[in-house]
C-alpha cells in the first residue's frame, strides 16, 4: 500500500521535472506571442485534469446513490477539491496569458463563462457539504449536486454559444487552433501526462486522509459512548 | 388518478397555508418592487436603453422574488417536522415533488403577474401586441427555476445556513435556463423576427424538459430519510 504511493508520487516528481524542462527551456519561444505562450502548456492540462476530477464526481456520485456505500462518496469529495485546485489554476493562468494577448484579462465567451460557473459549482458543491450537519445526509445531497452541476456545464456551454452567436459581439478568442507544431504537440502531451500523473497523487493521498480521518472520527464516537 | 388527487392535495394544502399567513406571497411581491424601483436608478426609464434592459430587469426581478419564495416555502416545512409528516403520509414521493413545483411555479406566477403591470407602467414598455408569446416564455422560464429551484430548496432547507445556500447552488445551475428565458425575451419585446423568438423559446422548452426531468429522478434522494 504505502509502497505503491512512494512509486506515484517519484513518477509523478520525475515526470512533473520533464514537463517543466520541455515547457520552459524544449519548446521553442512562440512567432506572435513570445514567452507568455508557455503558459499555455500549464493551462490546457490543468483545465482537462479538473475536467477529469469533476468526471469522477460525477460518476462516484452516481455509485453513491446507487449502492450506497461511503468510500464512492468519500472519493467524490476528493476528486472535487483536487478537480476546484485545478481549475482554480486555469482561471488563474488564463487571465495572465490574456492580459498581454488579447489586452484583456477576462472576456465573456462561452468557454472562459463556462469554466467560470464551473468554478461556482463546484465551491457550492463543497460548501454544501460542511453545510450539512448530518453525514450520510450531507453526502447524498452533495451526491445529487455533483450529477447535476456536470450534466449542467456542457449545457451552460451550448446556451451562451448560442447566446454569442446570435448575437454577434466583439469578442476576442474562439478557436485559432490552427495545428500546433509537432514539437509544441510533444511538449503538452507531456504536460498532459505530468499533470494527470500529479493529479491522481494528490487525488489518491486525499482519498485516504480522508478515509483515516473519517476512521478517527469513527473511534472518537465509539469511545464517547 | 389517485396521484392526481394526492397532488391536488398537497398543492391545496400549501395553498391554504399561504391564504391563512399571506407572508411569503407578501414578502415576494414586495421583493420584487423594490428591485423594479432599485433598477429604475440603475438604468433611466426614458431613455432607448431600457427597451434592451428591460427583459433583463423583470427576469432577475423573477428570479430573485422566486428564490425568496422558494427558501421561505420549505423554511416553513422544516418547523414543526412537516416535512416528516408529509413523508408519513401514504403519498407516492414523485406526487411531492410535483406537487411542490406546481405550488411553487403558482407562487411565482403571482409575482408576475404583479411585477409585470407594474413594470409596464413604471418603464413605459409596451407589451400589448406581443402579450400571448410573453406569456408563453413567462410560464416556460417558470417551469424550469421552480423544478431547479424545488429540488434545491429542498437541498437547502437542510443545510445550517439556508438562505445562503439556496442562491449559491440554484443560479449557477439555472443559468441555461435564464440565459434563454432573458434572450427570447429580449427579441420579443425589439422587434426581433418570430423565426429568432422561436428558436429560442425551443432551445427554453428543451431546457425545461431536462431539468424537469432531471430533478424529478434525483428529487427521491434528497427525501430519503
Amino acid at each position: 500500500m504505502k509502497r505503491s504511493y512512494l512509486i506515484l508520487s517519484i513518477l509523478s516528481y520525475i515526470c512533473m521535472f520533464i514537463a517543466l524542462y520541455m515547457a520552459l527551456l524544449y519548446a521553442p519561444t512562440e512567432k506572435s506571442m513570445g514567452d507568455v505562450q508557455r503558459i499555455f502548456y500549464f493551462h490546457v492540462p490543468s483545465a482537462w485534469v479538473s475536467f477529469l476530477g469533476f468526471g469522477i464526481v460525477a460518476v462516484a456520485s452516481l455509485f453513491f446513490l446507487r449502492t450506497g456505500k461511503s468510500t464512492w462518496d468519500t472519493l467524490a469529495c476528493s476528486a472535487a477539491e483536487v478537480g476546484l485546485l485545478f481549475l482554480t489554476l486555469v482561471l488563474i493562468t488564463g487571465p495572465l496569458w490574456a492580459k498581454p494577448v488579447w489586452g484583456v484579462y477576462w472576456t465573456w465567451d462561452a468557454r472562459l463563462t463556462t469554466s467560470f460557473i464551473l468554478w461556482l459549482i463546484y465551491i457550492g458543491y463543497l460548501m454544501l457539504r460542511n453545510y450539512v450537519s448530518d453525514r450520510q445526509r450531507g453526502a447524498r445531497f452533495a451526491a445529487v449536486f455533483g450529477i447535476i452541476g456536470f450534466i449542467d456545464v456542457p449545457i451552460v456551454y451550448m446556451s451562451i454559444r448560442w447566446w454569442r452567436t446570435l448575437h454577434p459581439a466583439a469578442v476576442v478568442g474562439g478557436g485559432a487552433d490552427s495545428g500546433l507544431a509537432p514539437v509544441m504537440l510533444a511538449t503538452l502531451l507531456v504536460c498532459v501526462a505530468a499533470f494527470t500523473l500529479l493529479f491522481s497523487t494528490l487525488l489518491v493521498f486525499r482519498y485516504n486522509t480522508r478515509l483515516l480521518k473519517e476512521k478517527v472520527e469513527e473511534l472518537i464516537i465509539i469511545n464517547q459512548s | 388518478m389517485k396521484s392526481v388527487r394526492q397532488i391536488g392535495t398537497i398543492i391545496h394544502k400549501d395553498v391554504l397555508i399561504e391564504l391563512r399567513s399571506k407572508d411569503i406571497i407578501i414578502s415576494m411581491l414586495i421583493f420584487s418592487l423594490i428591485v423594479v424601483v432599485v433598477f429604475n436608478f440603475i438604468f433611466d426609464p426614458g431613455s432607448e436603453m431600457i427597451k434592451t434592459t428591460a427583459p433583463g430587469i423583470l427576469w432577475v426581478t423573477i428570479i430573485f422574488a422566486g428564490n425568496l419564495g422558494l427558501a421561505r416555502s420549505f423554511a416553513r416545512e422544516h418547523e414543526n417536522a412537516r416535512m416528516h409528516g408529509l413523508l408519513l403520509c401514504p403519498v407516492d414521493r414523485s406526487a411531492i415533488f410535483v406537487a411542490k413545483m406546481l405550488g411553487n411555479i403558482i407562487f411565482i406566477t403571482l409575482v408576475e403577474v404583479v411585477s409585470l403591470p407594474i413594470m409596464v407602467i413604471l418603464f413605459d414598455i409596451h407589451i400589448r401586441h406581443i402579450l400571448w408569446p410573453l406569456i408563453l416564455i413567462l410560464v416556460l422560464g417558470t417551469i424550469g427555476f421552480a423544478a431547479v429551484g424545488t429540488l434545491f430548496s429542498t437541498i437547502s432547507a437542510n443545510t445550517k445556513s439556508r438562505e445562503v445556500m439556496l442562491p449559491l447552488l440554484l443560479f449557477p445551475v439555472s443559468i441555461p435556463i435564464i440565459l434563454a428565458a432573458v434572450k427570447s425575451t429580449t427579441f420579443l419585446m425589439n422587434g426581433g423576427g418570430f423565426a429568432q423568438v422561436w428558436s429560442w423559446i425551443k432551445i427554453l422548452i428543451a431546457f425545461d424538459v431536462i431539468f424537469t426531468v432531471l430533478c424529478f429522478l434525483l428529487y427521491d434522494y434528497v427525501l430519503e430519510e
